[in-house]
């Protein structure tokens, strides 16, 4: 049963190519207006997960509609509704980014194709370059470009493959916030993603996947929880205060980072333990050269989650 | 087939799909010289060079030649066809495409529709050279009409292999290699000398490939000469390539696609 504010519904989607299966019993819903992450490394069933949402490909088994419709059996429809942003800059290198948006607007049979290209270019900050070959873009460009273009139709639920692997940080951000603005204006976004951080900034709901199967789900802190503990990385100035240190914190779980003079220490992130660590250090008179605290990432999520999986299955 | 609803729509699309491939074509330098500059060379070279060497009888060699060369010119136009092609498919262009509600046909119907103009224009570019240097049809407005016909055919029929080629390889360097058995093809015809003066072997081979009878049906209507059934035999060719490159360019696209 489809509620009016669910924009897409995923029920029991398998895929397999060349019996290889590369997604098993998917179910998902997505909320209209709010931003969905998929989040997986290489290889995960992420492209494979937006390509049957956009009626590119068909799934083996289960069933997915978008906006109420059914992507194997009203396929036009759902493409009506939708815009994808593939992996690779969709973008006409030969033409230029004004040239490409009006072609998009044209084969939508938008009204008044020009303003809106020109709206868009002013929204992009890509004015300057508008009547420049897209073939001699930045890859942030043709990001934007393609974004822009996939925005053109005004839909309602845009689909972002990677929207910013192999960007530079500061383009980064700013399709950050292009994607908050966006699900801000009411669209529902549907991204994939192999960063925990941009999932983390963006995504009302995340999905983990992992071989085709769903691992983990939740909010971004619900999601936390379920990360291992912080560690942090103390470096010293030579090999002696590093093994001294190793010593005394010899009730920590400790390694070893010689070739750095670095101990790294787990820790459970509070204060008290790392007040405790410090305070030990200072009072053997050992000064601590560079201190660091490690983020999680994404392989540790990985890593937890998926340890706890076979060892599921191992009980089993 | 398209013939369902929306034929309009099938239309409007096909002709902005079709003007990105004209911009595609005339902003690439290097296209226009190979499409266009070396079919020309080939035709300064053959009448300048060679021609004093060739025996056609009573035809002179540049009247005998450009059908030839208005071949050739096709043949390796449409290379251009599938690597552009090629590039859609590869970089991405063509899953943006088809998520849109668009035609599916225009999709394909753009490249096609593309390299149907371009290579007319190339064959009138050609044609032009000729009839500066001495070339001298004797061809009616109904033999002209024909030939015109034979001649859309053939880029049809050539563009669709291109366009199966353009699908299937895997980068736009292999794309147009169907090209080189497509120019053998003309080098083993009657296009540039009379297939009487090839050993047996080579000029039964000559003489019942696709290129001859078009060939020989051309340039019969533009000498205006009884053309016998050569121009059925190029009609008969030209249409089995169509349909058989067609069919399988459609079966190729549908399993991208899908
Ligand atoms: N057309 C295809 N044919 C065969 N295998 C494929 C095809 N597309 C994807 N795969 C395989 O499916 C798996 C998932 O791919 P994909 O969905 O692209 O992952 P992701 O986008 O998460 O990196 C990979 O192992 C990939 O090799
Ligand atoms: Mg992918």
């Amino acid at each position: 049963m489809i509620k009016t504010d669910t924009a897409i519904s995923v029920i029991g989607l398998e895929k397999s190519f060349k019996n290889v299966k590369v997604l098993q019993n998917i179910n998902f819903t997505v909320r209209k207006g709010s931003i969905f992450a998929l989040l997986g490394s290489n290889g995960a069933g992420k492209t494979t997960t937006i390509k049957i949402l956009s009626t590119l490909i068909k799934p083996d088994q289960g069933s997915a509609q978008v906006c109420g419709f059914d992507v194997v059996r009203q396929p036009h429809q759902v493409r009506e509704e939708i815009s994808l942003t593939g992996q690779n800059a969709a973008v006409d290198g030969v033409l230029t980014g004004r040239e490409n948006l009006r072609l998009i607007g044209k084969l939508r049979h938008l009204p008044d194709t020009n303003k809106k290209a020109d709206a868009l270019l002013e929204r992009f900050d890509l004015l300057e370059a508008a009547d420049r070959r897209v073939a001699t873009y930045s890859g942030g460009m043709r990001r934007r470009l393609d974004l822009s273009m996939s925005l053109l139709g005004t839909p309602s639920v845009v689909f972002l493959d990677e929207p910013t692997t192999g960007l530079d940080p500061q383009s980064r951000i700013t399709m950050w916030k292009i994607i908050k603005d966006l699900a801000h204006s009411g669209v529902t976004v549907f991204l994939t993603t192999q960063y925990l951080d941009e999932a983390d900034q963006l995504a009302d709901q995340i999905f983990i996947l992992d071989k085709g199967k769903i691992v983990a789900e939740g909010t971004a802190s619900e999601l936390k929880k379920l990360l291992p503990h912080g560690h942090i990385e103390l470096r010293f100035r030579n090999e002696k205060e590093v093994q001294t240190a190793h010593n005394l914190l010899g009730d920590y779980k400790v390694s070893l980072d010689g070739e750095n003079q670095a101990l790294i220490v787990t820790t459970d992130g509070s204060i008290k333990q790392m007040t405790d660590i410090l305070n030990r250090l200072q009072n053997a008179g050992l000064s601590v050269a560079e201190f660091a605290q490690k983020l999680p990432t994404l392989e540790d999520v990985f890593l937890t989650i998926i340890g706890e999986n076979q060892g599921k299955e191992y009980v089993k | 087939m398209i013939i369902i609803s929306g034929i309009k729509r099938n239309f409007s699309d096909t002709a902005v799909m079709s003007g990105r491939m004209m911009r595609h074509t005339f902003r690439s330098i290097d296209t226009l010289i190979t499409v266009v500059a070396m079919p020309i060379m080939m035709l300064l070279l053959f009448v300048y060079v060679f021609g004093g060497a060739m025996n056609t009888g009573s035809i002179d060699y540049i009247n005998f030649l450009v059908p030839g060369i208005v071949l050739f010119t096709i043949a390796s136009g449409v290379a251009y066809t599938a690597v552009r092609l090629n590039n859609d498919v590869t970089a991405g262009i063509f899953d943006r495409f088809y998520s849109m509600p668009i035609s599916k046909s225009s999709i394909l119907g753009g490249h096609v529709l593309n390299s149907v103009v371009f290579n007319m224009f190339s064959v009138i570019l050609v044609l032009l050279v000729a009839l500066l240097i001495g070339f001298r049809p004797e061809a009616g407005l109904a033999e002209w009409l024909i030939v015109i016909g034979i001649v859309l055919l053939f880029t049809l029929a050539m563009t669709w292999v291109a366009v199966t080629f353009g699908l299937l390889a895997n980068s736009s360097e292999g794309a147009g290699v169907f090209a080189y058995p497509m120019l053998a093809l003309l080098f083993i015809s009657s296009a540039f000398v009379p297939t009487e003066s090839m050993p047996g072997i080579v000029r039964a081979f000559a003489e019942h490939q696709p290129m001859t009878p078009l060939i020989e049906a051309v340039r019969s209507l533009l000498m205006n000469e009884p053309v016998g059934n050569n121009a059925l035999i190029a009609v008969i060719w030209c249409v089995g390539i169509l349909i058989a490159f067609y069919i399988a360019a459609m079966q190729i696209y549908k399993c991208k696609a899908a």
